[in-house]
């Protein structure tokens, strides 16, 4: 199943690099100056996606031919489907109106969502930001790491979900993996009223993604009441599953299996997991413009991104904010834009099954 | 702790932060004022200046923003009969009836001496409160929340005027309404049509709109002349402040009531002004004033809700669980500044927190005061003739309604169910009840979900559960003592009883169609997402029946047999155009909105409107229009709003405005 992940990165690198000389990097002649750049985020004004945005803006008025104004411009509804919808129909190809995207953007168009009228192959990618997710439990458990996994098989555990199609997929399928028994409560309005679900103890195992876990649990772990167990991890180069940098000293879903069971996880459920959490994580936020929008422009864009990630303090900013993940842009973001859009057809079908068997949940 | 109280009265009384909170103030008016917006729109306008400033001033600026925005809508609330913001609904009940009175500056008076005082009093309050609040906050679990759903929920019988029937159904209705949308439970649309807009269901703000301004927009242009039956607009607003001070021990506990309601995470904000509307109403001796004019029904929801934002701080402080939009706002304020909330706020930065609730206190005190200030020269509005300000009205209030989710389908919902309304106000239905079902709805169905899966049906016999249940049978049998008598309220009824009750049998047959609807359309789902809207409709299904039954029947002498057209105080006069005439207009309008899109409808609407119904000469009208049409376009610039789209957009690409 690894030889599956391996070869549709592989696969999109190539797709990436043939995309890459076909655009090569003439940025001039491009001046925004006194424009003004809509940027679309599907969310509202309370979530990660719009810190994430509001965080950008600075550095990529800075960073943009002309310094011109970004405006974000938020449309949350339907599940993000929204405000998608709204770009994929009414955004311009001149490079005044770009998009931001999340993990809940990627879910619904791959489970094939009827919401969804949006398709992120008529879209150029420009800046992907990777981010992680880092499970934790109450300690009344009696878990002091993922060592002490196997007492938890015997708990009964609850999890506050937003649903199973949401990006709270990735957590369910791994509980099940894992052979844990938890049952998710569902009607949470965001990851923030889980946490809050586990800090009252109304539920004992959580997630949070990086920011809102270095921010919000750091203190509930420092206080002794939440002990971190794990994380998705991250992918590397070759597309194999690795611990999360920005939590070294957390093992990985993989390798807690492992400690679990005694051997590496594999079969389609794995699979179907692995292709999930690539699209939900590694990339879970992007920046596109419209395919079609004129090549010196993408260009400009992307040298945009590139200028405004290396500029001084923004590793900094970023590491505040965002966590330690690098910032992909040109080629990489393509590369891991790919990743994220384009699940394998097996495990798609894998996951809407298991939907359908294990949630009655048609997407 | 004393300590932190030192340091961070002498942070806040230092003159940088007082002119910073100042600034924050009058941006924040500026933008409330206007319904609809409010926070979000704040907050766009107010980051360009927050980067780059140092931490404190900035976070000044952002205080002075959130403070006033619960005050400031409370102008359209009161003047025009319009909730700016769902903090001000329960407002509209008693401070539009005054305002129509001509005693529209008493009215804003009381409302912002009430504002004023409920500030202070929930800064007092959370100031001792924050250091002990983390642990009680945790006692509140879902199913100590649907508790207080119930509680909420108990207020419909005081809420539900002289015929108890229509309150439960006017209730039910709204709670169906509130169920429209994506279950909790299971995340499947019902009763939506397929439709993605209704999927997300209705938005508070434009089913407030709905209820309350379009019903009272098209009354006001029936019976011509302007909002204030009197030329003068009575002895101003000292004569509010002195009603406040007489009421001081309501307002400290709607401030009190407000506060704590305020700082459970997860109930919303929204439900607080009803719920100190109820308990006025509750304790009142005399209750039979009430939405016809009683100044406590202005003062205990506008001490209540500024209260309420207040104890929206500690949820959003402790827990990072922004309350309501314009915590959600300052909690991404905080952010962005580099202020990170958390348990810490009390732990080591306590002093910052004190900052931060004088500061909210302090701008509250600055911003009722600018507001009393300019309500005489704002309170003028209601001596111009209406239909001047009509066009205007439906602008504001399809814009306002147009903020919620920026979508046709908000302009669509304002119509529908304003026609609701309509009917509602035309038959005596009480829209307060109505909205109290629809603002709980969906916390009820979410927690009474949770809690069963959390602790099992178990979770009845929880300590706080018991107590809540308690205080709910006291609420109720306040309620039950102090109901107005049917027979009391016959005899001070000048007008005769419609004789006819036709009309009323049209309406109460459709209340039961739309009750059968909900229940043809909930048991298509899987029992999770059914069984509520199902639950509700079965209760509601046979007292819907029942009415329908009386008022087919004709039974004229039943306590239900209202009907404003018979009733009102413009029944039988002459020259008063039919319900249907303006009706038709804003149909009219809204279909123009579809075919050439808002910026064009609104523009014809604005010249046609004006030079039918005035005398107007064109030059005059011409700048009218100019006038209102600009402005609305200069706003939507800043605030990177595209206005809805018709037909005509969908086929030609057109450039901004009219795309």
């Amino acid at each position: 199943m690894i030889k599956t992940s391996i070869s549709v990165l592989a696969a999109a690198g190539f797709v990436a690099t043939t995309f890459g000389t076909t655009a090569p990097a003439v940025a001039q002649d491009v001046d925004f100056a006194g424009k003004r750049i809509e940027w679309v985020i599907p969310y509202g004004t309370g979530g990660g996606s719009n810190r994430w945005a509001r965080f950008y803006v600075p550095w990529l008025q800075k960073a943009l031919p002309g310094n011109p104004t970004v405006a974000v411009k938020n449309m949350p509804g339907a599940s993000s489907t929204k405000g998608t919808n709204y770009f994929a129909r009414r955004g311009t190809k001149d490079g005044l109106s770009i998009l931001g995207t999340s993990g809940s953007t990627q879910f619904p168009f791959l489970l094939g969502d009827r919401r969804v009228k949006y398709n992120y192959a008529d879209w150029e990618v420009i800046l992907a930001t990777p981010v992680g997710g880092v499970v934790y439990v109450n300690k009344s458990l009696g878990v002091k790491s993922a060592a002490d996994m196997k007492k938890l098989q015997k708990a009964k555990l609850k999890f506050g979900s937003q649903g199973p199609t949401s990006l709270d997929l990735v957590p369910l399928l791994a509980f099940d993996i894992l052979g844990l028994n938890v049952k998710p409560v569902f009607g949470m309005k965001g990851r923030g009223p889980s946490r809050l679900a586990f800090e009252r103890g109304e539920v004992r195992i959580d997630y949070q993604t990086t920011p809102a876990f270095l921010k919000r649990v750091t203190p509930l772990v420092k206080k002794g009441i939440a002990v971190p167990i794990m994380t998705w991890g991250t992918l590397d180069d070759a597309g194999k599953l690795v611990r999360d940098p920005t939590f070294p000293n957390l093992p990985h879903v993989g390798e807690v299996y492992k400690m679990m069971h005694g051997k590496a996880p594999k079969g389609p459920a794995w699979t179907a997991w692995k292709a999930f959490m690539a699209a939900g994580f590694p990339a879970q936020k992007m920046i596109f413009v419209k395919k079609g929008t004129p090549k010196n422009i993408v260009a400009a864009w992307r040298a945009t991104a590139a200028k405004a990630v290396a500029m001084p303090g923004f590793e900094a900013a970023k590491n505040k904010k965002l966590g330690k993940y690098p910032q992909a842009v040109g080629k990489k973001a393509q590369v891991l834009k790919k990743v994220a859009t384009n699940v394998p057809p097996a495990a798609k079908k894998w996951v809407l099954d298991w939907l359908k068997s294990r949630y009655n949940k048609v997407p | 702790m004393i300590e932190s109280m030192i340091s961070a009265f002498a942070e806040i009384t230092s003159g940088a932060h007082l002119l910073y909170l100042l600034g924050g103030v009058i941006m924040g008016l500026v933008v409330g004022i206007f319904p609809g917006l409010g926070g979000i729109v704040g907050l766009s306008l107010l980051l360009p200046f927050l980067y780059g400033m140092d931490p404190t001033s900035a976070l000044a600026m952002l205080i002075g923003l959130v403070a006033i925005i619960p005050t400031s809508d409370t102008f359209t609330s009161v003047l025009m009969g319009i909730p700016g913001s769902s903090a001000s609904q329960a407002t509209v009940l008693d401070g539009f009836p005054l305002a129509k009175k001509g005693e529209a500056a008493r009215a804003l008076g009381a409302a912002f001496s009430a504002s004023l005082y409920g500030g202070v009093i929930g800064a007092i309050v959370l100031t001792f409160f924050i250091v002990v609040a983390r642990p009680i906050i945790l006692l509140f679990t879902s199913a100590e929340l649907f508790m207080l759903t119930i509680l909420g929920l108990s207020m419909v019988g005081v809420l539900a005027g002289n015929c108890l029937s229509k309150g439960l159904l006017a209730c039910g209705l709204g709670l169906m309404f509130g169920a429209l949308g994506g279950a909790p439970a299971t995340g499947e649309f019902r009763m939506s049509f397929d439709s993605a807009y209704l999927g997300d269901g209705l938005p508070l703000v434009v089913v407030g709109l709905a209820m309350f301004a379009v019903p009272e927009i098209i009354d006001l242009l029936r019976s011509g002349g302007a909002i204030s039956k009197s030329a003068s607009l009575g002895s101003g607003w000292t004569r509010g402040f002195k009603d406040m001070w007489a009421y001081r021990w309501l307002c400290t506990r709607c401030a009190g009531i407000g506060c704590i309601i305020g700082a459970l995470p997860g109930l919303g904000g929204s439900v607080v002004d009803w719920i100190a509307y109820g308990h006025v109403k509750q304790v009142a001796k005399d209750s039979s004033q009430f939405g016809k004019g009683d100044i406590r029904g202005v003062l205990a929801p506008e001490s209540a809700n500024n209260a309420k934002e207040g104890g929206g701080l500690i949820p959003t402080l402790l827990f990072a669980i922004p309350g309501s939009g314009s915590m959600a706002v300052f909690l991404g304020g905080m952010e962005l500044i580099g202020l990170e909330p958390g348990p810490s706020m009390v732990d080591g930065k306590l002093n910052l927190t004190y900052v931060i609730i004088w500061s909210l206190a302090l701008a509250n005190v600055i911003g009722a005061g600018c507001c009393l200030l300019i309500s005489r020269n704002v309170a003028q509005l209601t001596t111009i003739k209406y239909v001047y300000l009509a066009p205007f009205m439906v602008m504001v209030i399809c814009f306002a309604a147009f903020q919620a989710t920026r979508d046709l389908g908000d302009l669509l919902a304002l119509f529908g169910v304003g026609l609701i309304g309509i009917m509602f106000k035309r038959f005596g239905w009480p829209r307060p009840a109505f909205l109290i079902g629809f603002v709980l709805a969906d916390n009820s169905e979410t927690y009474l979900y949770q809690a069963v899966q959390f602790y099992d049906w178990g979770f009845l016999l929880r300590p706080g559960v018991i107590i809540i249940f308690v205080l709910t049978l006291i609420s109720i049998w306040f309620g039950a003592r102090n109901a107005p008598t049917g027979e009391a309220e016959m005899a001070e009824d000048s007008k005769p009883k419609p004789t006819n009750m036709k009309p009323q049998a049209w309406f109460a047959g459709f209340v039961v169609f739309l009750f059968t609807w909900g229940l043809i359309d909930g048991i298509q789902h899987s029992f999770l997402g059914a069984v509520y809207p199902v639950g509700i409709c079965l209760v509601m299904l046979p007292i819907a029946i029942h009415l329908f039954y009386i008022t087919a029947k004709n039974k004229t002498q039943h306590a239900a047999n209202y009907d404003y057209e018979v009733e009102g105080d413009h029944a039988g006069q002459e020259g008063i155009p039919s319900l249907v005439y303006y009706l038709t207009w804003l149909a009219g309008f809204i279909a123009a909105v579809m075919l050439v899109g808002f910026w064009l409808a609104i523009t014809g609407f604005f010249l046609i409107f004006l030079r039918v119904h005035s005398d107007a000469s064109w030059t005059r009208i011409v700048t009218m229009t100019t006038c209102g049409v600009g402005f609305i376009t200069g706003l939507s610039w800043i605030m990177v709003l595209n206005f809805p789209g018709g037909l005509l957009q969908h086929y030609f690409k057109l450039p901004w405005p009219l795309s």
